[in-house]
C-alpha cells in the first residue's frame, strides 16, 4: 500500500533552492546570508523527513509514501517517472542524511568562516544533500542512479574543493575515476535488468515492479547482483575499489564527515538493502558481499593501526565499519546492516567533526605524532570525541554496541563462523586504533612546538552545538534497537522489516552461545588494554616494536602496497597504451590525419564555392535563369516523356 | 511528325542563313568613317543640345510619383463608375476605402514636405 | 442578407482583424512619423511592438474556429494561427532589436517601423491566404516593404546595393511566380486552393500547362526561401541591409514563404508530389551544401549568418522533399526554433554596434567572452543551437526533420544533411573560438543600457532553450496546426502525399 504524500517534493525543493541561492546570489549577498541559508535549507529538509517519518509511523507496516513529480522518459512502452517513494528504509535514510547533514552544515559555518569560497562550498554541500536525498527516495533504479552519480560528482567537487593546492585536484580525480570503474558495473547491471525484463514484456525500473517480477530475473540474479555490487564497492570504498577514500581526506573536514563517513559511502549498503529481493535470489552473490565486507573490514582496520594522520585513521576506520555493514547485509540481516549504517552515521560524523575541531584549533596540523595532551586545552572536543569512540568500539550501552554486535550475532547465526571470527578480531583492532587515536591526541604530554599549547581554543559555539548534538545521538541512537525482549525490543528492525525483508534462516537466527555474545566485547577490552599499554603506560614500545617488526610495519604503513600495485598493474599499462599506441599511432597518425585531410578538402571546397559569389547582379540573374531553365526543362521532360 | 517539323526547321535555317549573310557582307564591304556627328546621342533626329547627363531637380520625380498615385486612382475609378448601380453600397464602400488608402499616401507626401517646391 | 451570409461576412472580417490592426498601425506610424524626429522614434517603435502584440489577440481568439473566409480565399485554421503568431513574434522582436539601432544609425523611424509593419502584414497574408493570387499579393506586400528596408540606410553604398540587387532579382522572380500562377489558372480554371486541389484530383486535360505552371511557381518560392541556385542575392542583401532587417529577412520572410510554400505544395499540390519532390530533393541537397561550404570562408558574421540561413533553408527543404505529415510538422517546429535562434543571433550582432558603427567581422568578436560575458554566453548558446547541439531547439528540430525524412526513405538526402551539419559546426564554433580563446576585438556597450535589446536577446535564448528542453508541447502544436489545415482542405484521411 502506498499513499500520495506531496510534501516529499519539499524534501528535494529546499536543498535545490539552496543550490540556486548560493550559486547566483551567495557571492553578492555575502557570508551572513549564506551562513543562514546553507544550513537552513537542510534543517528544513530534515523537518520534512521527520514529517514523512511520522506520517509513515501512523500507517500500517509496509506502507509507503509516494509522489510522482513528472514523467521523465517515455520511449515506446518504456516509461520512467521522476517519482519519489518513501518507505521505512527510505524514511530512515532520508532522516539520517538530512539530520546528520544539517548539523554538519551548521558546523561548517564555523569551520569555513575564514574561507573566501564559502558560497561555492555551501552550493556543493546543498547539491550533495539534494543528490543523496534523490538517491534514497528514488522510486526506481534509474532515478536512484541519477542520485548515485550526483553524489559522486559532488564528492569529486568537494574533495578537490581547495583545487589550488597541489595534488588536491588529483585526489579528487582519483576518487572520480575509481568510482567510474564501479559505476561501469552498476550500469551493466542496470542494462542486464532492463534487457531481461524487457524480454518478459516488463518495461519498468520501478522497485515495486522489479520486486513483483523478480521471478523473471532469477536466471541473471547472480550476475546482476555482482555487477551492482561492483558499483557498491566503488561508492562505498570496499575491496578492491577502496583506494580512493583515504586520499579523499584532503577535502574540508566537514565534507569528510558528511560525504566520506556518514552518508555517501554508505549508499552501497542502502542499494543492497533496497534490492534485497534480488540478492535473496542469489546466495552466492550474498556470500561474496559478506566475504568482501568482512575482509575489507579486517584489512582496513590493520592499516589503521599504524597511520599517524588523524583523518587517515578515521578514513580506514570508515572503510572498516562499512565492511561490517556489508557483512550484515551479506548474511541476509539487511535491517542489521542498515541499523549499523544509522548508528555509524552519528558517531563517525562526530569523530570527523572532532578531528576537524582539533585540526582547526591546531591550524591545519593533522599528524598525531605532533599532538598529545590536548585533553585540557580542548575539553569539549575531548569529551565528545571520547563519546564517539566509545560508540564505535562498541562499549555496551553506546549506540555502536547495539548495531555491531547485532551484525556479529546474525553472522554467527547464519553459520558463517570464519567471517564471525574475522569480525571479532576486527572489533579488537578497532578498539586498539581508536584508543590509540584518543591517547595520542588527547593524553600524555603535549608534543606541540613552542608555546602554541597555551593559545589553543576549543571549538566556537556554532561548531560546539553540532558536536554536542551528535554526541548525544552517538550515545543514545542505538537504543531504538534493543535485543528482542528488552522493553520495546528490536523496534528498529520491526519498523524496517517490511521494507528490507530478511532471509528466512537469518530471521530465525540460530541461538548464539553466551560466550559468543561476549566475544566482541572481550575483544574490545583487549584492544583497549593493548592501546593503554602501548601509548600511555610504555610510550617507547611502539617504536621498538616497529623496529623489530620492520617488514610488517612497512607493509601496514604502506597500506599493503595496494596503491603501488594498482599503479603498476593498471595505471601504467593504461597510460602506456594511451600515450604510445592510442595517442601516438592511432590518434595523431590515423585519426588526426584523416580529420585534417577532410577538413582541408572541405575548406578548399568552401573557397571554390565562394568564387561563385561575384557580386555582379547580372551573374546572379544568369545563375537564376540557368536553374529555372533546368527546372522547367525537367518538367518539360516529364510532359514529353 | 517529321513532315510537319521539316519545313519549320528549313524555314529557321534559311532565315538564319539570310540574316547571317547580310550582316557579314555589309560588315565586309561597307565603308566605316567615324565623324563627330555620328558619335552624338540620338535625339529623335533633332540636333543634339547640351549634355546627355543634364540634371533635373528631384522635385520632378516626386511630382511624377504623386501624379501616378492620382492617375492610378482615376483609372481604376472609371470601371467602378460605369458599374456604380450594380455594385451597390458595398461597391461604394470599397471605392471609398480605395480612395482613402490613396489619400493616406497623399497626406503622407504632403506631411513629409514633398509638395513644397523649395 | 440572410443570417447565414451575414455570419459568414462577420466571420470573414473577424478573420482579417489581425491584418487590419497591423495595417492601421502601419498607416498610423507612417503618418505620425512623417515629421517625427529621432526623439519620437522610440515611441513609434514601442507603439509598433504594442500593435503587433495586440494583433496576436484576435489571432488567438480565432483558434479552434477553423474555416474558410472571404469566399474561400482566406483560411482561418490552426496552421495560419501558428504562423501568424510566430510572424508577429518575429516582427515584434525585430522592432525591439531596432529601437536603439534606428536612433544610432540615424534612420527615419516612422518609415522604418511602418515598413516593418507592412512587411508583417504581407507575411501574415501569405500564411493565411488560401488563394494563389492572394498569396501573390501578400508576397508582394512583404517583398516591396522588405526591398525598401534592405536599402533603408540609403547613404551607405552597400545598403543601396543590397536593395537594388534584391529588388532586381526579386522582380525577376516575381515574373516567374506570376507566370506560373497564370499557367496553373489556365490549366485548372481556378486560383483558389481548395477547388484547385479538387480539380487536380479529378484530373486535367492540360497537363503540360499545369506542370509548367507548377515548375515556375516552385522557382518563385525557391527564390523567396533563398534556395540554390536562386540564392545568389542573399548574402549581399543580408550584408548590406541594416542588421535588424537582415534578421527580419532571414526569419520573417522565410517563415512566410515556407508557410505559403508548404500550404500550396504540401497540402494542395500533393497529387503532383512525384513531380516536385525530386526537384526539391536536388535543390535541398545543393542548398545545404553550397550554404555550408561558402559559410566556411566568411569573415563577416552577418554574411556567415546569411549563408547559414541558406543552409537552414536546405534542411527545411529536406522536410519538403520528404513530404509526409511528420515532415511537415517537423518543418513547423523547426521554423519556430529557427525564429528564436536566428533572431537572437542577429540581435547579438546588433548589440555589437556602437556609436553608429557596426562591428560584424569575426575579428571584432575576439575576446568578447571576457568583455561581455552575458552577451557571449547568449551568442554561444544560439550558435550551438544553430549547430544542432542538444538539448537546444536546433537539435530537436533537426532530429524531427531528419527522422521524418528517413521514414520517407530519403536516406541519402539525410546523409548529406548530417554531413552538412558536421561541416556547419566548424564555422559556428570558429566564432566561439574567437569569442572565448582569442584576444583583441572591439569594445561593446553594455547590454543593460539597452533594455529592449536585452529583452529580445533574453527572449531568444529562453525560447531556444525552452522549446529544446521541452519540445513536446510545441511539436504537438505544430502537429495540431497541420491537422487543422489538412482537415480544412479535405475531411478525409490525413495524408499529405500518398507514397
Amino acid at each position: 500500500m502506498s499513499i500520495d504524500f506531496a510534501p516529499l517534493a519539499l524534501l528535494l525543493l529546499f536543498p535545490a533552492l539552496g543550490v540556486v541561492f548560493h550559486l547566483f546570489f551567495g557571492p553578492h549577498l555575502g557570508r551572513h546570508a549564506v551562513n543562514v541559508v546553507g544550513p537552513g535549507v537542510i534543517f528544513a529538509a530534515f523537518a520534512v523527513s521527520l514529517w514523512a517519518l511520522a506520517r509513515l509511523l501512523t500507517l500500517p507496516p509496509g506502507a509507503a509514501l509516494r509522489l510522482t513529480l513528472w514523467h521523465w522518459i517515455a520511449a515506446g512502452g518504456f516509461r520512467v517517472d521522476f517519482a519519489l517513494r518513501c518507505d521505512a528504509l527510505s524514511a530512515v535514510m532520508a532522516a539520517v542524511v538530512s539530520g546528520v547533514g544539517a548539523f554538519i552544515h551548521l558546523y561548517s559555518v564555523g569551520y569555513m568562516h575564514e574561507d573566501e569560497d564559502y558560497a561555492r562550498y555551501f552550493a556543493y554541500m546543498n547539491l550533495f544533500t539534494l543528490a543523496m536525498l534523490v538517491l534514497v527516495t528514488a522510486s526506481n533504479l534509474l532515478l536512484m542512479f541519477v542520485g548515485w552519480e550526483g553524489v559522486g560528482l559532488c564528492s569529486y567537487l568537494l574533495i578537490g574543493f581547495w583545487y589550488q593546492r597541489p595534488g588536491y585536484a588529483y585526489n579528487g580525480r582519483k576518487a572520480f575515476i575509481v568510482n567510474r570503474v564501479g559505476d561501469a558495473g552498476f550500469v551493466l547491471g542496470l542494462l542486464l535488468i532492463a534487457g531481461t525484463l524487457a524480454g518478459g514484456g516488463v518495461l519498468s525500473f520501478d522497485f515495486t515492479a522489479l520486486a513483483a517480477h523478480r521471478a523473471a530475473l532469477k536466471p541473471v540474479a547472480g550476475a546482476v547482483c555482482l555487477l551492482l555490487f561492483l558499483g557498491a564497492t566503488g561508492k562505498s570504498a570496499q575491496i578492491p575499489l577502496y583506494v580512493w577514500l583515504p586520499d579523499a581526506m584532503v577535502g574540508p573536514t566537514p565534507v569528510s564527515a558528511l560525504i566520506h563517513a556518514a552518508t555517501m559511502v554508505t549508499a552501497g549498503v542502502y542499494m543492497v538493502a533496497r534490492l534485497h529481493f534480488l540478492y535473496a535470489l542469489s546466495p552466492a552473490a550474498l556470500l561474496v558481499v559478506a566475504t568482501v565486507g568482512a575482509l575489507t573490514s579486517f584489512f582496513a582496520a590493520t592499516i589503521a593501526l599504524v597511520q599517524t594522520d588523524i583523518k587517515r585513521v578515521l578514513a580506514y576506520s570508515t572503510i572498516s565499519q562499512i565492511g561490517y555493514m556489508f557483512l550484515g547485509v551479506g548474511v541476509g540481516a539487511f535491517s542489521a546492516g542498515i541499523f549499523h549504517l544509522y548508528t555509524h552515521a552519528f558517531f563517525k560524523a562526530l569523530l570527523f567533526l572532532c578531528a576537524g575541531a582539533v585540526i582547526h584549533a591546531l591550524g591545519g596540523e593533522q599528524d598525531m605524532s605532533r599532538m598529545g595532551g590536548l585533553r585540557r586545552a580542548l575539553p569539549l572536543t575531548y569529551w565528545t570525541m571520547l563519546a564517539a569512540t566509545l560508540a564505535i568500539v562498541a562499549v555496551p550501552g553506546f549506540s555502536g554496541y547495539f548495531s555491531k554486535d547485532l551484525i556479529l550475532e546474525k553472522t554467527l547465526g547464519a553459520g558463517a563462523g570464519t567471517l564471525w571470527l574475522l569480525g571479532v578480531v576486527t572489533a579488537g583492532l578497532t578498539s586498539f586504533y581508536m584508543f590509540r587515536l584518543i591517547f595520542l591526541t588527547f593524553h600524555g604530554e603535549t608534543r606541540l612546538a613552542g608555546d602554541r599549547y597555551r593559545h589553543l581554543h576549543d571549538a566556537p559555539p556554532v561548531m560546539a552545538v553540532a558536536l554536542v548534538v551528535l554526541a548525544l545521538f552517538s550515545v543514545g541512537a542505538g537504543w531504538v534497537g534493543l535485543p528482542p525482549g528488552f522493553w520495546w525490543g528490536d523496534a528498529f528492525a520491526r519498523f524496517l522489516a517490511p521494507a528490507t525483508g530478511a532471509l528466512p534462516e537469518a530471521a530465525a537466527g540460530a541461538a548464539v552461545g553466551a560466550l559468543a555474545q561476549l566475544a566482541p566485547t572481550l575483544a574490545m577490552v583487549t584492544g583497549l588494554v593493548w592501546a593503554w599499554l602501548f601509548y600511555l603506560a610504555f610510550p617507547g614500545l611502539p617504536a621498538l616494536l616497529a623496529a623489530r617488526l620492520a617488514p610488517l610495519h612497512a607493509l601496514l604503513w604502506r597500506k599493503y602496497y595496494v596503491d603501488e600495485a594498482y599503479d603498476l598493474v593498471v595505471s601504467r599499462p593504461l597510460f602506456w597504451l594511451a600515450e604510445r599506441v592510442l595517442g601516438g599511432v592511432v590518434d595523431a597518425g590515423l585519426i588526426d590525419g584523416l580529420v585534417d585531410r577532410t577538413g582541408l578538402a572541405v575548406e578548399t571546397g568552401g573557397e571554390l564555392a565562394r568564387l561563385s559569389e561575384t557580386g555582379n547582379v547580372q551573374d546572379y540573374a544568369l545563375v537564376y535563369l540557368a536553374g529555372a531553365v533546368l527546372i522547367v526543362g525537367y518538367y518539360a521532360y516529364l510532359v514529353l516523356r | 511528325m517529321a513532315n510537319v517539323t521539316v519545313p519549320i526547321v528549313v524555314t529557321f535555317v534559311v532565315a538564319a542563313a539570310v540574316v547571317g549573310l547580310m550582316v557579314t557582307v555589309s560588315r565586309l564591304l561597307g565603308p566605316r568613317q567615324m565623324t563627330a556627328v555620328k558619335g552624338e546621342a540620338f535625339e529623335c533626329g533633332n540636333p543634339a543640345s547640351g549634355s546627355a547627363w543634364g540634371r533635373f531637380s528631384v522635385h520632378f520625380y516626386l511630382v511624377a510619383l504623386l501624379f501616378l498615385v492620382l492617375d492610378v486612382e482615376v483609372v481604376l475609378l472609371y470601371p467602378w463608375a460605369v458599374e456604380l448601380r450594380s455594385s451597390g453600397i458595398a461597391g461604394l464602400v470599397e471605392a471609398l476605402f480605395f480612395i482613402a488608402v490613396l489619400g493616406v499616401g497623399l497626406i503622407y507626401a504632403w506631411r513629409i514636405g514633398a509638395l513644397d517646391w523649395d | 442578407m440572410s443570417p447565414g451570409v451575414l455570419a459568414a461576412v462577420q466571420f470573414s472580417w473577424l478573420a482579417v482583424l489581425p491584418l487590419g490592426i497591423v495595417a492601421l498601425a502601419a498607416v498610423a506610424v507612417l503618418l505620425a512619423g512623417a515629421r517625427a524626429g529621432q526623439d519620437q522614434g522610440e515611441a513609434l517603435g514601442w507603439f509598433s511592438a504594442a500593435a503587433l502584440a495586440a494583433a496576436a489577440l484576435p489571432v488567438l481568439a480565432s483558434l479552434g474556429r477553423s474555416r474558410l473566409a472571404f469566399d474561400g480565399t482566406v483560411a482561418v485554421d490552426a496552421y495560419s494561427v501558428y504562423f501568424e503568431l510566430v510572424i508577429l513574434f518575429a516582427s515584434a522582436m525585430t522592432v525591439l532589436i531596432s529601437l536603439r539601432y534606428v536612433a544610432e544609425m540615424g534612420l527615419a523611424p516612422g518609415e522604418y517601423y511602418a515598413l516593418v509593419l507592412f512587411a508583417a502584414l504581407g507575411m501574415m497574408l501569405m500564411a493565411a491566404a488560401d488563394d494563389l493570387i492572394l498569396i501573390f499579393l501578400g508576397l508582394e506586400t512583404m517583398s516591396l516593404a522588405v526591398y525598401a528596408l534592405a536599402g533603408f540606410a540609403r547613404r551607405q553604398a552597400r545598403s543601396a546595393e543590397a536593395a537594388l540587387k534584391y529588388f532586381l532579382l526579386g522582380a525577376f522572380s516575381t515574373g516567374f511566380l506570376l507566370y506560373g500562377i497564370a499557367l496553373i489558372y489556365g490549366a485548372a480554371g481556378t486560383l483558389k486552393l481548395e477547388p484547385l486541389r479538387a480539380a487536380l484530383a479529378a484530373g486535367t486535360d492540360h497537363r503540360t500547362l499545369l506542370l509548367c505552371g507548377v515548375g515556375l511557381v516552385l522557382i518563385g518560392f525557391a527564390f523567396k526561401v533563398a534556395a540554390v541556385p536562386f540564392h545568389m542575392w542573399t548574402p549581399d542583401a543580408y550584408e548590406g541591409a541594416p542588421t535588424p532587417i537582415a534578421g527580419f529577412m532571414a526569419v520573417g520572410v522565410k517563415l512566410a514563404s515556407f508557410a505559403a510554400f508548404l500550404r500550396v505544395f504540401g497540402l494542395h499540390l500533393g497529387a503532383l508530389a512525384p513531380t516536385w519532390t525530386a526537384v526539391v530533393w536536388v535543390v535541398a541537397a545543393l542548398t545545404m551544401t553550397a550554404g555550408n561550404l561558402i559559410a566556411l570562408a566568411q569573415q563577416s558574421l552577418k554574411r556567415m549568418l546569411a549563408y547559414s540561413a541558406i543552409a537552414h533553408a536546405g534542411y527545411l527543404l529536406v522536410g519538403m522533399a520528404a513530404g509526409s505529415n511528420e515532415a511537415a510538422g517537423a518543418i513547423l517546429y523547426y521554423l519556430l526554433g529557427y525564429a528564436f535562434t536566428n533572431l537572437g543571433a542577429f540581435a547579438v550582432v546588433v548589440a555589437l554596434e556602437r556609436r553608429g558603427v557596426e562591428h560584424e567581422s569575426i575579428a571584432d568578436l575576439r575576446g568578447l567572452g571576457a568583455r561581455a560575458p552575458g552577451l557571449s554566453a547568449a551568442l554561444a548558446l544560439l550558435l550551438l543551437s544553430l549547430t544542432g547541439m542538444p538539448p537546444l531547439a536546433g537539435f530537436v528540430g533537426k532530429l524531427y526533420l531528419f527522422k521524418a525524412a528517413l521514414d520517407s526513405g530519403l536516406v541519402w538526402l539525410v546523409v548529406i544533411a548530417v554531413l552538412n551539419s558536421v561541416v556547419s559546426a566548424y564555422y559556428y564554433l570558429r566564432v566561439l573560438v574567437a569569442v572565448y580563446m582569442q584576444e583583441g576585438g572591439v569594445a561593446v556597450a553594455p547590454l543593460a543600457a539597452r533594455p529592449a535589446l536585452l529583452v529580445a536577446v533574453g527572449a531568444a535564448v529562453l525560447g531556444t532553450v525552452l522549446i529544446g528542453v521541452f519540445p513536446a508541447p510545441y511539436v504537438a502544436a505544430a502537429g495540431a496546426a497541420l491537422r487543422s489545415a489538412l482537415s480544412l482542405s479535405s475531411p478525409g484521411p490525413l495524408a499529405l502525399i500518398a507514397r
